[in-house]
């Protein structure tokens, strides 16, 4: 709906026939767009008015009033929590060997979001090794984050030419898994790897513990109560709807609290689960009935065409369901489950409320703390911060993979 | 072309315990059976557990004096009414709470969708900016620095700043005069009460004149004269003024009297709106684009307004696509209102906290206020998926 | 192959759930076999629990206490493991199991008693307090009517709060926090004209403050806050661990036995001093503990007066008079039943 260019009187040839300098370069854009109408005209002069103000008061607290100490010297809090100092090595290890991990992953992945994310992560490792450097929490960590990052990088390289194949990718992880557990927590009273209390955990490290164990351990749940919210068979439907209805309708709050102050009184006597894993455990009963309600709509997704022909080639029920409704079906939620990722990353705050040291929990303790009373806006400007980045990556990535998938355009 | 296969193939040669039909009641009792030993193992170690310590759960203590004060009631309440009253309280307050934040985040989303949608770059991308910073960082901590970093850096209560009305606003809150009717103030309600239904059938004629193909011949200004006049005109014919405005005035700790919000249900209720209008952005956005580029251009071919095709046409369509994604942020509002005790509003939960304290009764404490959370959420999909169904095609 | 990836990945998580497994015969044996205590503190509380960042212990009375008990139990004053509890998630806490005992500033009341779990002895002897604004004027609670007061949720201080401020016919604006930190955030803030809570805490936490001369601690003790430890019920033989653990303090500072002397009284004379220190008779093992239990606890906490001390005594920032919790022999309450 461009305006038509003035008119042309003398007759030139087409090649010569330029818009008006009114319609090109930066005069044609800003008339396009925030000048094409008198209303438009006086939003932009307003709203840029007001967006310049508070861009301006904002410059001027950051550079003056701001009291940036407050995340430089608790820099290691926000980070890892009471973690102890000696033992942060093994938070670099378990990083280093995740690091690989992803980079082969990715690198196998013929996904350029996949691709995108990991290169992501590299970034951010690398950003966090600066902020270790600006708050001189030692050089150790920030080469170590350095290191992650390089790795990362090289083993997507490595994998895009060599392959692992997809069996030994799973018992990667499966191991990785286990090792990053024992090497985290430690093996109790041994002197070689002493144990430490998950209680110390803390930080952004107990933030992602907390969103990617409970979002993998949801996964297998979720599936389970999706395929049987759709079985045939009366019992197994009732009992999968009802549980998935009655946790969506409640808040996690309330799911947080029965794990951290009722789950031990659901126990036999004398068995303690610590409060980082009844943490984990609230979150896995709560993102497993909205894990279920993705899958479902990826089962809804699949035409019946599908199911008929595995019928008639012969294969049973969970044979259908297994290899040729799932593997279709996951496939289309995986970014739906990306998002319900990220908003389960953002609700990992609210175990601040039931005790627990996670980014923003230790961002309050530190608000205790005598000296930095009062400096709330820059802690929760930093907090928010942490979030945003890893948030909007994570969506921005997915929004790619949704495309990638092609989803929405079948 | 082979016989399609049936399901039900003759069960003579199959023995029973390959025979797809026993073998789904069979599975069905052993899931049953399952998970009701499951949960009768866990809740006999918690009764047992309870038992021997002495707390077994029980209704009792609702008719017990709660003993404690709330600072906001929207019945009357004060530390001798009973435990049952103080929950009651708390769902109030929390009902409250959620009726304003949808009423604002639906406002706010709407301003915020068709702002996304805006040729002006700068507005377009400012509300882009709004919805990537509110989706995109916690609800918990942007609580905090609303209630932290905005509301409690306000100025002290004496030093409060007054806005145009009597509106003051401080650390201790938002006042503002409170209407009161006066003694015959319930005649003049009642004509302005008539006045506006007059006033809507007159529009609703408008319509369906217009519905007819016949023109409205001004009755539409018709209809808002009586919607404004009416109430107007019979203010002055009245004797006193039927409303009146008890005004807040400053005592020796507080602002008292008038209409008071305090700095934790107005955080609560603004950091709640200003999240979930994100969404509702997003929703409100994706429901006008989606729909179809040639109904607009149909709607301007037979010379449609620009408000009417937004109001005749956009409209009805998007909002089927709406309805139900929007459903489901005004639950998410409604269960986002219990972080409320991190900010210290005396909502369902918090006082369910402070109860459950105090009784020794986390359990049925936790239970009833499970229970309520599933209640309301039932009662709003229910309301959301009839109005749903209104405005769904009527396929004949 | 295919079936030991999910082999592994159930291994996994049975590791990962790191369930503890207890042995039977009570809280004692239980706490010997893990060879750590669990003592719930506030962690947030000048004199009482407060986090030192250095060597990540919990100082103060409370923190002193559990590290006492441990000494006793496990021959080590550094095998606690602190758990950070909000007032309203004590009582499931101890009746959960999730912690061996609690030293957080807790009243014993008669409702607590039947209704969490047991109390040991008074290890403070605190009242309620009211802390205020010094340019409010205020000297009494009268002078507070129609003030807005910031308390802690789920404390006999919020219903202490109710019950003297309607017995006095006087009005108030309660702001209830679950979190410590929060009420005395929001106080500071200016968001209330006062806060109430025991006296201990608040001059604890105004010594926190930017400016404590700001603040004036009114001359009312609203209440009687006994500050006790707290375990489960049902369990005898803990209870009475912790409670022996408590009396020893106060009866070694009684006979005069410091942390920095103890070693003198090896080998004493006095009898007294003996069965104390398990030279004789066999005290420790009645209770399942070593005989020499108390020295364990003397030498690495101290007596009564020394813990005290640490925490609110003339050198440090609260400077808090022994008042009723001097001994009995100084006109105080503190008073240990004989070791015999």
């Amino acid at each position: 709906m461009s305006a038509r260019p003035p008119g042309v009187t003398t007759p030139i040839e087409p090649s010569e026939i330029r818009p008006p300098s009114s319609e090109v370069g930066a005069m044609g854009w800003l008339r396009h767009n925030l000048f094409n109408s008198k209303s438009s005209g006086i939003a932009t002069i307003v709203v840029g008015l007001v967006v310049a103000l508070a861009a301006w008061k904002l410059l001027e607290w950051a550079i003056f009033d701001a009291r940036t100490g407050v995340i430089t010297t608790n820099m290691r809090l926000f980070l890892v929590g009471l973690y102890p100092q000696d033992e942060i090595y093994r938070v670099w290890v378990t990083m280093l060997t995740l690091s690989v991990m992803t980079g082969l992953t990715a690198g196998r992945m013929r996904s350029g979001a996949v691709r995108m994310m990991a290169i992501m992560l590299a970034a951010g490792q690398v950003a966090i090794a600066f902020l270790a450097i600006v708050s001189g929490m030692g050089f150790v960590g920030a080469a170590a984050m350095v290191a992650n990052a390089v790795l990362l990088l090289m083993a997507m390289t490595a994998a895009k030419r060599w392959p692992l194949s997809r069996r030994w990718m799973l018992l990667g992880w499966a191991v990785t898994a286990i090792a990053a557990t024992l090497l985290l927590q430690g093996l109790g009273e041994s002197s070689l790897l002493p144990g430490v209390s998950t209680n110390v955990w803390g930080g952004l490290l107990l933030t992602m513990l907390l969103s990617t164990a409970g979002i993998a351990l949801s996964f297998p749940f979720g599936v389970a109560l999706a395929v049987g919210r759709r079985s045939h068979l009366p019992v197994i439907r009732l009992l999968s709807t009802v549980f998935i209805e009655v946790i969506r309708a409640v808040p996690l709050i309330t799911i947080l609290f029965m794990a951290a102050l009722m789950f031990p009184l659901f126990l036999p006597e004398g068995i303690r689960v610590e409060n980082v894993f009844r943490a984990i455990g609230g979150i896995t009963i709560f993102s497993a009935a909205y894990v279920a309600e993705n899958v479902r709509g990826g089962l809804q997704a699949i035409p019946r065409g599908q199911v008929e022909a595995a019928q008639a080639i012969g294969l049973r029920s969970w044979q259908t369901n297994l290899y040729i409704v799932l593997p279709q079906a996951l496939r289309i939620t995986i970014p739906a489950n990306v998002g319900l990722f990220i908003s389960l990353l953002k609700d990992t705050t609210l175990v601040a409320i039931i005790g627990l040291l996670e980014l923003l929990g230790i961002g309050r303790a530190v608000l205790a703390q005598p000296e930095w009373i009062g400096a709330s806006f820059e802690v929760y400007l930093f907090v928010a911060a942490i979030f945003f980045v890893l948030s909007y990556t994570l969506s921005q990535a997915s929004y790619r993979l949704e495309k990638e998938l092609g989803i929405g355009e079948r | 072309m082979t016989e399609p296969q049936s399901d039900r193939r003759s069960t003579a040669s199959v023995p029973f315990y390959r025979d797809v039909r026993v073998l789904a009641v069979f599975s069905q009792v052993i899931v049953l059976a399952v998970v009701l030993l499951v949960l009768g193992y866990l809740f006999n170690n918690l009764y047992s557990a309870m038992a021997e310590k002495g707390f077994l759960p029980s209704l009792s203590w609702l008719g017990l004096t709660a003993g404690f004060e709330i600072a906001e009631t929207v019945v009357p309440y004060d530390s001798t009414h009973t435990y049952s009253d103080a929950l009651l309280v708390g769902l109030l307050n929390t009902l409250m709470v959620s009726v304003v934040g949808i009423f604002l985040a639906t406002l706010l989303g709407l301003v915020i969708g068709i702002a996304r949608l805006s040729k002006n770059w700068l507005v377009n991308k400012l509300a882009l900016g709004y919805v990537e910073l509110f989706r995109n960082t916690p609800l918990l901590v942007q609580l905090f620095v609303i209630y932290f970093v905005v509301f409690l850096q306000l100025p002290g209560v004496r030093e409060s700043i007054t806005l145009p009305g009597s509106v003051y606003l401080s650390q201790r809150g938002i006042f503002m005069p409170r209407p009161q009717l006066a003694s015959d103030g319930w005649i003049w309600l009642t004509i302005v009460v008539v006045g506006i239904v007059v006033a809507a059938l007159v529009w609703s004629a408008a319509w369906r004149r217009e519905a007819a193909g016949r023109p409205a011949n001004g009755l539409r200004p018709i209809s808002l004269l009586i919607l404004f006049g009416v109430p107007i005109v019979s203010w002055f014919l009245m004797a006193a003024a039927p409303v009146t405005f008890e005004e807040p005035v400053l005592g020796k700790f507080n602002l008292t009297g008038g209409l008071k919000f305090t700095p934790e249900f107005a955080a609560l209720t603004l950091g709640l709106a200003l999240y979930t209008a994100a969404f509702i952005a997003e929703i409100i956005r994706g429901g006008i684009e989606a729909v179809s580029k040639g109904q607009l251009e149909a709607a301007r071919a037979i010379g449609l307004k620009e408000s009417e095709t937004l109001r005749l046409v956009v409209l009805p369509q998007a909002l089927r696509i709406i309805i139900p994604p929007l459903t489901s942020q005004y639950l998410n509002l409604i269960k986002n209102s219990s972080l409320a005790l991190a900010i210290g509003y005396a909502d369902l939960f918090n006082v369910s906290r402070t109860i459950s304290e105090q009784t020794g009764q986390p359990v049925a404490v936790i239970i009833i206020v499970m229970s309520v959370y599933l209640v309301i959420s039932l009662l709003t999909s229910l309301v959301m998926n009839i109005y749903n169904r209104a405005v769904q095609i009527h396929e004949r | 192959m295919k079936r030991l990836v999910p082999g592994l990945v159930i291994g996994a998580l049975v590791l990962g759930s790191s369930a503890v497994y207890a042995q039977a015969g009570g809280r004692l044996a239980e706490v010997q076999s893990r060879g750590q205590l669990v003592c719930g503190v506030n962690g947030g509380l000048p004199g009482m629990s407060v986090l030192n960042a250095d060597t990540g212990l919990y100082e103060g009375m409370d923190g002193d206490y559990c590290r006492a008990v441990a000494a006793a139990v496990l021959g080590d004053a550094n095998a606690v493991e602190f758990r950070t509890l909000t007032a309203d998630q004590r009582a499931t806490a101890i009746q959960g199991g999730e912690v061996d005992v609690i030293f957080r500033n807790t009243t014993n009341t008669l409702s607590r008693d039947a209704s969490w779990g047991d109390f040991g002895p008074t290890i403070f002897y605190d009242g309620q307090g009211m802390m205020t604004r010094a340019d409010l004027g205020a000297t009494t609670l009268e002078d507070l009517d129609g003030a807005t007061i910031c308390v802690t949720s789920g404390t006999t201080t919020e219903q202490n709060l109710a019950d003297q401020m309607s017995f006095r016919g006087l009005t108030y604006e309660p702001v209830v926090a679950a979190e410590i930190d929060s009420v005395y955030g929001t106080y500071e803030e200016g968001r209330c004209d006062a806060v109430t809570s025991d006296r201990s805490q608040l001059v604890g936490r105004r010594s926190t403050f930017a400016n404590p001369d700001d603040h004036v601690i009114l001359d009312v003790v609203m209440s009687k806050e006994p500050l006790a430890p707290l375990t489960a019920h049902g369990d005898d033989q803990w209870t009475d661990v912790v409670t022996w653990v408590v009396n020893s303090t106060m009866e070694a500072e009684e006979l005069g036995i410091t942390s920095a002397n103890i070693g003198e009284f090896a080998g004493g004379e006095n009898p007294v001093v003996q069965r104390l220190l398990g030279e004789t008779g066999e005290l420790g093992s009645l209770l399942g503990l070593s005989n020499t239990f108390v020295v364990d606890v003397i030498s690495s906490v101290g007596n009564y007066g020394e813990i005290y001390d640490r925490a609110f005594g003339p050198d440090t920032a609260l400077a808090l008079e022994r008042g009723p919790n001097a001994l009995w022999t100084n006109g105080g309450l503190m008073y240990s039943p004989p070791f015999r």
